[in-house]
């Protein structure tokens, strides 16, 4: 007899929802899209829900990657951490780029966004390769995407040294001697590579994950190597099981072949939903989304449960029965209509069939991914 | 006294730093990090009806003779993701942060700013700093690459390419037209594009206007440089001179540059830090002021601040001791870095210390107690409610920006016992009048689109 394990569900908050014309769709709300109150009422229903993250795409250009009429973001982190005081148990991914921001940056954003949370913060590592992009910052030509990733993945080493750089108990408020840290318990990380030299350490002090999950998006050989040496949690986008099942074995090896644990990595698949009450009721409404936009254009990719609630909770009973991926991040076409649906029709469901826990197992990210807190890389051993 | 009507003051809060002022070797000094301390702060500031909560920004730690200083607080968090968290747990309250321009990109800049202000519904405010040393650019790629000349240059180029980022969007920009899918109204956002000495951008910026237009501008810079940003560019100056004459003269400087620019004196406000010690009697409150210079200057802090003087190593002398015999190391500016030394030759300063605490037989630990402290307001409720109406309406600030020596109930005595009676003097807010912080400090609200320089060009997006 095995156990099965609860599977890992995220859900994708990005824009009005992963369908580029959601925000036309009935019951939409335009207007309110950049309200942080809409946002905090979608994180309330995930957590009702007990799901394991939530998570925002970013992106400095105004859309380059979705053809969408949709226009407009907002700093994924700020949003993150405006998010974090009213929630609790839920993850809070953010993304944030690498190829323009300083990892120094990056650091200390995600350390705070998990003091903030009471550690909930998880970064989601972002790399840009248009002009576009590019023109905005004005400092260096459109990289290629094995020379972005490349960056990217310095960065993470950069933000992950520097993560590391406060050990837990260097605060010790020592008032005979006057010494509000032990300075031996804060370390320079000194790093001197190819793209960056940062001296270090973080001027924030180790957050509550210590190391908060990096998620890391694979699509290329690349993306494929950086998940392998740096990612917890890496997202892919398969066209079935059959493809999720070989897309994990690939992550795993990829991660064993550079020394890691492959089960200290949780291989999530992206998977697009419109849910309706009736199989034919939910392909209505994905027509109808699909009439809005641009005659041929490509509305969704890889993996897709358009139907009912119940079949889309088979779908995942059946992924994750067989061992197929660690979990999804659900990507629901339209948000207003598709996040209610999975928090009150598919997740009892999953509950029912023992394939998803039904509270937090802690109070942290790394808690519900099953990850273990890391020592700092700089804590010298104790005797 | 002019019959003018009574000028409204403003308040601040400002989040304990991590210097000397903070004492945290008492029970009641509470954590610096946990987002527990912040929230307590604000939410009280929200309470009393300050203008603005204030956190300040550090991008390497303090290092003094090598080494991580380790007598003050250390370690503080990412400003605007602080600053993003409490807007979910204050509705009125400006949050203001500092950033520096040096280190940091217009683009991404303005795109945070612009989310802030959104997420808080209008109450953002960036307090911009500059700097320009290698020892802090050592944790950024470019390092220490900004000729000292140049920091204000860079910064008031940023500051002109953030606002023509956030002039790009029209304040209604939304449209959501469902049916004819225009998520955007026609020409509502468009395209910028600036070439200067120090940056070059363009594009279309993927960031809202935020509900202020602009986030309020706060400056801190002092010298004659730093005067003249303000003037030109500040809507707030965050001074250091907080007593009664060197406030005015400051005042009368600062708004004097102003007609020559166009600007009224109303708009722009000059806060300077202050502390309060607030006690029973003002012999009471004295005495407490007393003790908590003598909290926040401790034997080795005194030996430390001398070392930053002398350029050489103290640890030997008893700070309760009569002042070091040797000669300073005129050549050793950096022996504590990450703050800036005030000292340039030190030897005028030495002969004069050495001959106050002979006269007025100080040791070394007093004597630093003694060169250190900045005014502040010590008295009674009342005394200091007197006081601080008075600075204000005779001209030596606009209000002051209260910087607290304990985290996070450092100001709970002043917002309970003061405020108050302001309040019922008719100098402070009972409720705030608006949403925004421009509201609460009186500021206008610039228009979209207005930005036009010689290098910043707008287009409509095609």
């Amino acid at each position: 007899m095995t156990v099965t394990p609860s599977t890992h569900l995220g859900l994708d908050l990005s824009d009005a929802g992963a369908h580029p014309e959601a925000w036309r769709a009935t019951g939409s709300e335009p207007h309110r899209l950049f309200d942080p109150e809409r946002l905090g009422q979608l994180v309330a229903t995930a957590q009702r829900a007990t799901l394991d993250y939530v998570l925002f795409d970013d992106a400095f250009a105004l859309h380059t990657s979705r053809n969408t009429t949709l226009r407009g973001r907002l700093d994924a982190a700020l949003v993150s951490a405006r998010l974090a005081p009213r929630s609790s148990g839920i993850g809070l991914v953010a993304t944030v780029d690498t190829t323009h921001t300083e990892p120094f940056h990056v650091a200390k954003a995600i350390q705070t966004i998990d003091h903030v949370s009471r550690g909930r913060a998880a970064w989601q590592v972002g790399w840009s390769t248009t002009d576009e992009v590019a023109a905005a910052f004005g400092r260096k030509p459109a990289q290629d995407e094995a020379d972005a990733v490349a960056e990217a993945d310095e960065a993470v080493d950069v933000v992950r040294k520097l993560w590391d750089s406060w050990e837990d108990d260097a605060e010790i408020r020592d008032v005979p001697t006057g010494r509000f840290v032990d300075r031996e318990k804060i370390h320079r990380i000194d790093h001197d590579g190819v793209r960056f030299a940062v001296r270090g350490s973080s001027i924030t002090p180790r957050s509550p994950q210590g190391q908060p999950p990096v998620v890391v998006r694979v699509g290329s050989p690349s993306s494929l190597a950086l998940a392998a040496h740096r990612a917890d949690v890496v997202r892919i986008r398969p066209a079935d099981r059959g493809d999720a099942a070989l897309q994990r074995a690939e992550v795993r090896a990829a991660a064993a072949a550079v020394g890691r644990d492959p089960d200290e990595l949780r291989v999530v698949a992206d998977l697009f939903v419109v849910l309706g009450g009736t199989e034919h009721a939910a392909r209505e409404r994905l027509a109808l989304l699909d009439a809005l936009a641009a005659p041929g254009r490509r509305t969704h990719e890889g993996a897709a449960h358009v139907g009912t609630a119940a079949d889309l909770a088979a779908t995942i009973e059946d992924w994750t029965t067989t061992g197929a991926v660690d979990g999804f991040t659900l990507r629901p076409a339209a948000l207003h209509t598709d996040v209610d649906g999975i928090a009150d029709e598919v997740v009892p469901l999953l509950r029912a069939a023992g394939v998803f826990r039904a509270t937090y197992p802690g109070t942290t990210f790394r808690d519900t991914l099953g990850l273990a807190r890391p020592v700092s890389r700089y804590a010298t051993a104790i005797a | 006294m002019t019959n003018r009507p009574r000028k409204q003051i403003h308040l601040g809060a400002h989040f304990p730093g991590v210097n000397s002022t903070t004492v945290w070797t008492e029970p009641d000094s509470g954590s610096q990090i946990d987002f527990a301390s912040f929230e307590h702060l604000a939410r009280k500031a929200e309470d009393a009806r300050l203008d603005f909560f204030f956190l300040a920004e550090g991008l390497r730690l303090r290092e003094h003779k090598g080494e991580i200083f380790d007598l003050d607080v250390v370690g503080r968090p990412d400003t605007l993701p602080v600053l993003a968290a409490l807007a979910a747990v204050t509705d009125r309250l400006g949050l203001v942060g500092t950033i520096n321009t040096t280190f940091n990109e217009p683009w991404e800049i303005a795109r945070q700013f612009a989310t802030l202000d959104v997420l808080s519904g209008g109450r953002a405010a960036w307090n911009l700093v500059t700097s320009s040393d290698a020892f802090t650019g050592a944790n950024f790629r470019r390092g220490g690459f900004l000729p000292y000349a140049e920091r204000y240059e860079r910064a008031a180029e940023l500051v002109a390419v953030a606002r023509a980022l956030w002039d790009s969007w029209d304040d209604d920009a939304v449209l959501g037209d469902r049916a004819a899918g225009a998520f955007l109204r026609d020409g509502a956002v468009r395209d910028v594009e600036h070439a200067g000495p120090h940056f070059r951008v363009r594009g279309t910026f993927p960031t809202p206007r935020g509900p202020q237009g602009h986030p309020v501008l706060f400056q801190a810079g002092d010298s004659a440089d730093g005067r003249d940003f303000a003037a030109a560019t500040a809507d707030v100056v965050f001074s250091m001179h907080s007593t009664f004459e060197d406030g005015q003269a400051f005042y009368r400087d600062v708004k004097g540059r102003l007609a020559a620019l166009g600007r009224t004196e109303e708009s722009l406000k000059i806060l300077p830090a202050t502390t309060v010690v607030l006690g029973d009697t003002l012999a009471d409150a004295q005495e407490r002021a007393r003790v908590i210079r003598r909290q926040q200057v401790s034997g080795p802090g005194a030996i430390a601040f001398l070392e930053q003087v002398w350029g050489v190593d103290l640890t030997s002398y008893d700070p309760e001791g009569p002042l070091p015999d040797v000669e300073p190391d005129v050549d050793n500016a950096d022996i504590t870095r990450g703050r800036v030394r005030h000292v340039k030759d030190p030897r005028p300063v030495v002969a004069q210390w050495r001959a106050r605490a002979e006269a007025e037989g100080l040791s070394i630990r007093d004597l630093v107690i003694a060169v250190t402290t900045r005014g502040g307001f010590v008295g009674t409720p009342t005394q200091v409610a007197d006081d601080i109406d008075r600075a204000v309406q005779e001209d030596a600030s606009d209000g002051f920006i209260l910087v607290p020596h304990l985290t996070p109930h450092g100001l709970d005595d002043v917002l309970d016992r003061v405020v108050p009676l302001l309040q019922e003097r008719g100098s402070f807010r009972t409720e705030y009048s608006g949403p925004t912080l421009r509201d609460h400090l009186g500021l206008d609200r610039p228009a979209p689109g207005r930005t036009r320089t010689a290098h910043l060009d707008q287009q409509p997006v095609g």
